[in-house]
């Protein structure tokens, strides 16, 4: 239904038109996210990258260039009260569902979500709203293609909103590329929806540990939910054979292929420690599997086209 | 003593320490506060009895009354009211619950109703309770809210803290009197540890690292903890046996009976760090 979509949705199908996007995403953290998509960035030729873990943003710490484009974002709105206007009648207080407003009258920041009901409902007009920043977003050229992320700012609102922007950046550098390859953010809220909204496939980057497995249950329901195709990856597969083989069934009887089992190698955490991505400095093993796991991909993607 | 544990980096160990040390404390509330992708209960393996709904308050518009004069959706900052051809549409999902729409609506034709986002579970004495945030829903907040609300108050309470360092980490750890950041030793973990403790000093909350995954040199971490004056409280090392039997749902105490001392030991430190 049209009209359930929410706006982050509707916004995330406006960018990046003609390209195939893949959103790499995992569920739970430290899986092994940033690892794939670095070492694909190596391997895969005329592509874009998104970073929208705006959170803890990791990819720009072993990929960097030139800076291109690089601006403050004003992602959320603050309530300020004019101290010379207020009359300290607390009609504003009582009216914050979010205990954003002291005894004093003035205005506690990290609680203020920006929606302004205080300021429809202050007789003297004292309360105005105002943007503030909430991050910061960079588009780079870099030797592997244009690259764009941000840092959302410690403790901000609004990260589904730096996301999408992140992808919006992608919009003005594009030069004739065939694929995005987005960075995604752990979990399954905002920040996760608006990086998956609108993609091509998501891939998801699981572990076989009883929470990874757990956490992937919950991503596959996630692209259910928006109908976007997963595929998973399962990486340091070798960790535990038992829930690498329940994961396995798992995804096929969810229709979901497994497109690659990357084993526990201590070379990627070496070549990682040294800044480098792992098929720079990783084994043969390593890179042979991640070339056969975007072999597979392209061929499942492009399928999924034609269907 | 209310203890906050969070890493900016996801999959660092931060449920391995908060469930760890929740099982080496002879009493204590162990809260999830990962509503997105809660764990602890897989390594705790709690008997949950009581699984309650969160609802939030989502606008509805009485069309008999709405003269579709979008008063309302120009007083929401959110985009979740939209008026089309006279009539309001409302996204559910994006609203934040605030009420403005329905002080701005002129004809009072906005109330409100009920929408479940997730649900708050916990065992018969509630010393383990976790939020789980339904599928398809962005906003984790409430749900976080929740759980704070149902805090104990005469024992010790360890908060497993989401990934990151946005609003949903400030809301988990907003009260705690301690925190500690765990981290490994990758530049993605010295990166985010720096992403996490400018979080915690700016709520102003006393704080200690926990290394995990410790190595023979673990040089970038412990030089930014040098360079900035924080404690590394505890190291893990990296062991694939601890990695194994992580992957099964277990806990290093749980076939180590030392790991308890070491935890409770950490416990002990950061109880010292509030009063120092």
């Amino acid at each position: 239904m049209e009209g359930q979509v929410p706006e982050i949705i509707r916004k995330g199908r406006e960018g990046c038109t003609g390209l195939k996007q893949i959103a790499f995403v995992s569920g739970k953290g430290g899986t092994g996210k940033t690892t794939l998509v670095s070492s694909l960035a190596n391997l895969v030729q005329n592509k874009m990258l998104a970073d929208c873990d705006v959170d803890a943003p990791n990819l720009r710490i072993i990929i960097n260039g030139k800076v291109r484009k690089q601006e403050d974002y004003f992602g959320a709105k603050e309530a300020f009260i004019d101290p010379t206007v207020c009359l300290k009648c607390g009609l504003c207080k009582e009216t914050c569902r979010f205990g954003a407003i002291s005894e004093d009258i003035e205005i506690i920041p990290f609680k203020c979500e920006g929606c302004g009901a205080c300021t429809l409902v202050c007789p003297v007009e004292a309360i105005c709203l105002k943007e503030v920043k909430t991050g910061r977003t960079c588009v780079t050229e870099t030797p592997m293609g244009t690259f764009s992320h941000a840092m959302l700012d410690v403790g901000a609102e609004g990260s589904g909103k730096l996301v999408t922007e992140v992808r919006k950046n992608i919009d003005g550098f594009k030069n004739n590329e065939e694929w995005v390859l987005i960075d995604g953010a752990s979990g399954i809220g905002c920040a996760v929806i608006a990086s998956i909204t609108g993609v091509d496939a998501v891939v998801a980057v699981s572990e076989p540990t009883r929470s990874g497995l757990h956490d992937l249950e919950r991503v596959l329901d996630l692209a259910e939910h928006f109908q976007i195709p997963l595929f998973v990856c399962i990486n340091k597969y070798d960790l535990n054979r038992e829930i690498t083989a329940l994961m396995e069934r798992f995804c096929k009887n969810n229709g979901c292929p497994v497109i690659g089992k990357i084993p526990f190698d201590p070379s990627i955490i070496r070549a990682l420690q040294e800044f480098k991505t792992p098929v720079e400095a990783g084994s043969k093993e390593v890179t042979e599997e991640i070339k056969s796991i975007w072999r597979r991909l392209t061929v499942e993607v492009m399928s999924l086209g034609k269907s | 003593m209310k203890i906050a544990v969070l890493s900016g980096k996801g999959g660092t160990g931060k449920t391995t320490v908060a469930a760890s040390i929740a099982t080496s404390l002879e009493q204590c509330q162990y809260i999830d506060c990962d509503v997105e992708e809660p764990n602890g209960a897989i390594f705790l393996k709690p008997d949950i009895k009581e699984s309650l709904p969160v609802k939030v308050p989502v606008p509805r518009v009485e069309e008999l009354k709405c003269s579709g004069c979008g008063f309302c959706a120009q007083a929401c900052q959110f985009n979740t009211l939209a008026v089309v051809k006279g009539k309001v549409l409302v996204f559910q999902e994006i609203c934040h619950h605030c009420g403005a729409c329905l002080i701005a609506c002129p004809q009072g034709a906005i109330t409100e109703m009920d929408r479940e986002i997730g649900v708050v579970e916990y065992n018969e004495d509630g010393t383990f309770m976790q939020g789980k945030l339904n599928v398809g829903e962005p906003i984790s907040v409430p749900i976080i809210r929740e759980l704070k609300r149902r805090v104990k108050n005469d024992m010790p309470v360890i908060f497993d803290c989401p990934p990151g360092a946005s609003c949903t980490v400030v809301h988990s750890i907003e009260g705690c009197d301690y925190c500690l950041l765990v981290t490994e030793p990758t530049p993605f973990g010295v990166h985010d540890l720096k992403i996490a403790e400018q979080l915690v000093r700016k709520v102003g909350i006393p704080f200690g690292v926990v290394l995990n995954k410790a190595l023979q040199a673990n040089g970038s971490v412990q030089e930014f903890c040098g360079r900035n004056d924080v404690e590394i409280l505890m190291e893990i090392p990296f062991s694939q046996a601890i990695a194994a039997y992580y992957s099964q749902g277990l806990l290093p105490a749980e076939y180590n009976p030392e790991w308890k001392d070491r935890f409770r030991k950490l416990y002990e430190k950061a109880e010292r760090g509030v009063q120092g």
